[in-house]
């Protein structure tokens, strides 16, 4: 089996990011920028599937520009066999993410996809289960655990009331929470090895897919700022301000 | 225009997030149908039917829709939402999950997380974990919409008089199937919709310590939250994580205690109406969030606090 391990690149999540004054985005000029952390570990746990014999090859892609190599260099030197940069300078939209990495299914024909759950720049936590929709596959997301069974796989997924575990059959879109693993660092030699494997390079038109957007982004501002607050000496004045001043006990 | 919820349920109780999605769609319009689709969910149809705002309920019955799965459901509201101009659900995993299907079946695509209604077609959400706010217009056909319940005051449970219309299922996917469920029964108010919620990270140092923080919990009938290193560190289970990637609550006092306040974690609470820190490090960046930081050692702090609140009538 083949597993498409699709992987964004965003602002670093350490980053503490800044709005443009003219409200068209946030700066990104000199900004660190990485893997989004929910793809790092949807690398991470197709390596390991890889590792424990149940799969043969993990193929990486990222949509976005030319700099998207270096995300797909770290995946490659993470333990991925090949990448794919579907290269386009438009902010492409989850809908269009979701038939680009459909078009690349069909050519490449992997049993398993796994995403991460969001993408931290836009927070959409859309893409993967447009991709199951448009497949027609089976879902799986916020995974914090992933088992083969004889018909398929088990995944528990982190949601809002606690555990649930769902059985699910292949082919599948998975989709990552944070404790599914920890992702491992990646050693220098890996790096050199990484620059070794084929990184091919394609277009949305290649593809045939229209990437236009349907949802326009009129502007983006900073939120409202919280007015300071104050430091109390100790517990007693603490709580005679949140009775009498804030009135919130 | 006609707006379509799909209602969080367990078959038995409506979700609160729900309300606060019915009171999102009434601010779109008054032609709003809520969908309440489950097994056994008589109960919950029936609830659904009396919340202010809801003009009609469809109520659908079906082994496997008991467990919301998402392949199952997104078939049902696609065969149920012809002339709908919105869909729209609560922004919790639930909607999470379910959405974004619906939407790329209909060919069109989809707002996550709303706060703010402009119009028809304009909405706010918060993006880089509420760092930045983004104004949208959608230019879909239908819009695809989940509602993040902190921007919208619930509307009432009770005093609506909506039509029950049972209609049938959709034929089953069956791509998915339902194993088993980890929740924590507590008999704590839930964490999204409670007015005072006090929460924990890695400054506890272990789950035995946590019971320091429900003693005051019970005082002050507050739900428990956590910072997601406490739940990585096994504190607590995953459903108690407030964040970006938790859960997102905005109650009227949130009591932060051994947490740094990193942005992941603010992106959760900061919207909170008063925020307690308590903190032995006074550089901790949950101080510039705070209304009220009080820089000492929790193990020592909340002992004296909960002596405090016993001393209050
Ligand atoms: C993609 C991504 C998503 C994330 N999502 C979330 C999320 O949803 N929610 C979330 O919370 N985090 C999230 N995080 C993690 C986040 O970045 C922080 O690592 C986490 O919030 C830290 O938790 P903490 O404050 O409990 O721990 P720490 O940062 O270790 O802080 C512990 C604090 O406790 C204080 N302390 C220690 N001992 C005592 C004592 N005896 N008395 C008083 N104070 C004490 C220390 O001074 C310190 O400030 C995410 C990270 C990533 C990368
Ligand atoms: N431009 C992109 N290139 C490759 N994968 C992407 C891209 N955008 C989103 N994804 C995948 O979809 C997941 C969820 O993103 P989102 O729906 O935007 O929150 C990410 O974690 C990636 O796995």
């Amino acid at each position: 089996m083949k597993i498409l391990i699709p992987i964004k690149r965003v602002i670093d999540f350490n980053v503490r990011i800044r709005v443009k004054k003219d409200g068209s985005g946030v700066e990104t000029a000199n900004v660190k920028m990485s893997m989004n952390p929910f793809c790092e570990i949807a690398v991470e746990e197709a390596v390991r599937i890889k590792e424990a014999g149940k799969a043969e090859e993990i193929i990486a892609v990222a949509i976005g520009g030319r700099q998207c190599q270096d995300i797909l260099r770290t995946a490659l030197a993470m333990g991925a066999d090949r990448a794919i940069l579907i290269e386009t300078d438009v902010e492409v939209q989850p809908l269009a993410i979701a038939k680009l990495l459909k078009a690349t299914i069909e050519k490449e024909s992997p049993g398993l996809a796994i995403l991460g759950k969001q993408a931290i720049d836009g927070d959409n936590n859309q893409t993967g289960q447009m991709l199951s929709a448009l497949l027609g596959w089976s879902q799986a997301a916020f995974a914090s655990n992933i088992e083969f069974t004889d018909t398929g796989l088990e995944v528990t997924r982190e949601v809002d009331g606690g555990l649930e575990t769902i059985a699910i059959k292949l082919p599948a879109v998975v989709t990552t929470d944070l404790r599914l693993n920890e992702p491992r660092y990646v050693k220098l030699p890996n790096i050199m090895k990484a620059r070794k494997k084929p990184l091919d390079v394609m277009t949305p038109q290649e593809l045939g897919v229209d990437v236009a957007p349907s949802i326009d982004v009129l502007d983006i501002a900073e939120p409202p700022a919280r007015a300071a607050g104050v430091k109390v000496a100790d517990v007693n004045e603490l709580v005679d301000k949140l009775r009498n001043e804030a009135k919130v006990i | 225009m006609s707006i379509l919820v799909i209602a969080e349920h367990d078959n038995n109780v409506i979700k609160t997030s729900t309300l606060n999605t019915v009171a999102a769609a009434s601010q779109l319009g008054d032609d709003v149908t809520l969908l309440v689709a489950g097994y056994h969910c008589e109960s919950a149809a029936k609830s659904g039917a009396e919340i202010v705002g809801v003009d009609k309920v469809l109520h659908v019955e079906a082994a496997y829709y008991e467990h919301a799965l998402a392949e199952e459901l997104t078939a049902l509201v696609v065969a149920c939402c012809e002339g709908a101009s919105h869909i729209l659900a609560p922004g919790g995993t639930f909607g999470k999950n379910l959405l974004p299907r619906v939407a790329a079946l209909l060919d069109v695509g989809m707002v996550s997380d709303i706060i703010e209604i402009e119009s028809e077609d304009t909405f706010v959400r918060p993006i880089y974990a509420g760092n930045a706010m983004a104004r949208v217009k959608s230019n879909d056909p239908v819009k695809v919409i989940s509602v993040r319940a902190t921007g919208f005051d619930a509307a009432a449970s009770e005093g609506g008089q909506a039509g029950i219309e049972v209609i049938n299922p959709a034929p089953p996917v069956g791509l998915a199937s339902f194993v088993s469920r980890e929740g924590a029964e507590s008999e704590r108010p839930e964490l999204t919709s409670a007015k005072v919620v006090i929460s924990g990270g890695r400054g506890f140092g272990s789950g035995e310590n946590f019971k320091l923080l429900e003693n005051i919990a019970d005082k002050l009938g507050a739900a428990i939250g956590a910072s997601r290193a406490a739940v990585d560190a096994g504190y607590v289970l995953n459903d108690y994580q407030v964040g970006q990637t938790g859960k997102i609550i905005a109650p009227d006092l949130y009591i932060a205690v051994g947490i740094s306040g990193a942005i992941q974690h603010l992106a959760g609470m900061k919207e909170s109406k008063v925020i307690v820190a308590i903190n032995k490090d006074e550089e901790a960046p949950i101080f510039e969030v705070a209304d009220y930081g009080l820089v000492a050692d929790l193990f020592q702090a909340l002992p004296t606090l909960s002596e405090a609140l016993d001393k209050l009538d």
